[in-house]
């Protein structure tokens, strides 16, 4: 494992719950990771399969959607939607090596603030453990500075 | 329309192997229908093999066209620009009639990034199912509407044969009995004595026989 790793990792949060949650775990002044990247939709169901594909390509060593909880959609079916679309990429992603478990599927309400941060710093341990993603440039593999610190 | 379903990455990755360059071509006809090979699954195939290339220290170029047709000699004419001498190779993510005019018209090494199944249709969302067995000679006036070359497993023209049990054929408890299906609807139409007329064998030189089959209009042609 590499020492020091902080991964990146991309939070595609649906407007009506993720997004509103992480304002409120903001306004609660909860920590967490600053490893996420929010990037805010008007549904999860938006997600689509390019947009998690380019944030690998891009280097990033995790991606989760969080969308409302099921049966809660603002578009009724977006997060059923958008959790089948989870399940094809970590299938395509295993494919090509680069590990399904680095993408999730996370469900949870505009009132869950707590949950947000949890979720945060979920998804960072689980990537901290699997190490930088093959195609995160800034650790190519094989870091030689393993004797360093 | 034609179906088609996407190889695996990893066979695609191994036919490209060679290639540092290569021109992905998206077809907009019968594969962008059914999700295997328009515009968005191209760029999926193509970022997928770039990233499987990167790990292997061997980074791959894709340039990414989707074609209106790949199957009119019109339409494949606007690759022309893209097929550029740096081009190692052609994937085509059209049917293997597309996979075979591109290979017609370049002299470049095209390689197919789908399996072609069979013609058919759109049951439900995310599933196709065949009904077409392109035999040449449509019978479907003496059936009902249900095809019963491709949707019988037998293809008998006098069914129902003695494997069908409870409205399912013999070789899966999951395929209706085709001619289950067209007795039933000749009852509902009203035409069930259509039914005793005994059908003699097909005649099969209409079908896959001899080579490559051929439609000619010639009103229509313009040279």
């Amino acid at each position: 494992m590499v020492a020091d790793f902080e991964p990146k990792i991309v939070a595609f949060c649906c407007y009506y719950c993720a997004y509103s949650a992480a304002d409120l775990a903001g306004s609660l002044r909860l920590q967490y990771p600053s490893n996420i990247r929010l990037v805010e939709m008007p549904c999860s169901g938006k997600i689509d399969v390019r947009v998690i594909l380019e944030a690998f390509e891009g280097g990033a060593d995790g991606v989760y959607v969080a969308g409302c909880l099921e049966g809660d959609c603002h578009f009724l079916k977006g997060n059923i939607r958008a959790r089948k679309r989870i399940g094809y990429v970590k299938k395509l992603l295993d494919e090509i090596g680069i590990g399904g478990e680095r993408v999730e599927m996370f469900n949870l309400s505009a009132a869950m603030g707590p949950r947000f941060a949890e979720i945060a710093a979920e998804m960072t341990e689980r990537i901290r453990r699997l190490g930088p993603s093959p195609l995160n440039k800034a650790y190519k593999k094989e870091p030689a500075s393993s004797t360093a610190g | 329309m034609i179906i088609a379903e996407g190889k695996p990455i990893a066979e695609v990755a191994e036919l490209i192997k060679d290639a540092k360059k290569v021109l992905m071509v998206g077809c907009g006809g019968c594969v962008t229908v059914c999700l295997a090979g328009g515009e968005k699954e191209t760029g999926i195939l193509a970022s997928a093999l770039r990233m499987l290339r990167q790990q292997q220290d061997n980074p791959l170029e894709t340039v990414e066209v989707t074609l209106t047709r790949q199957c009119d000699p019109e339409y494949v004419e606007m690759l022309d620009k893209y097929v550029t001498d740096d081009i190692d190779c052609i994937v085509s993510l059209a049917c293997g009639v597309g996979v075979q005019f591109l290979a017609e018209r370049y002299p470049k090494w095209v390689v197919p990034a789908l399996n072609t199944k069979f013609a058919g249709g759109t049951v439900k969302h995310g599933q196709w199912e065949e009904r077409c067995g392109l035999c040449g000679e449509c019978i479907l006036y003496r059936t009902g509407g249900i095809c019963p070359i491709i949707r019988c497993s037998k293809s008998i023209l006098n069914g129902p044969c003695g494997g069908s049990q409870n409205g399912k054929c013999e070789v899966s408890p999951e395929t209706d009995c085709a001619w289950q299906l067209i007795y039933d609807r000749m009852q509902a139409l009203g035409k069930l004595d259509m039914l005793l007329e005994i059908q003699p064998v097909k005649d099969w030189s209409k079908a896959r026989d001899g080579g490559p089959r051929r439609v000619v209009r010639e009103d229509v042609m313009i040279s």
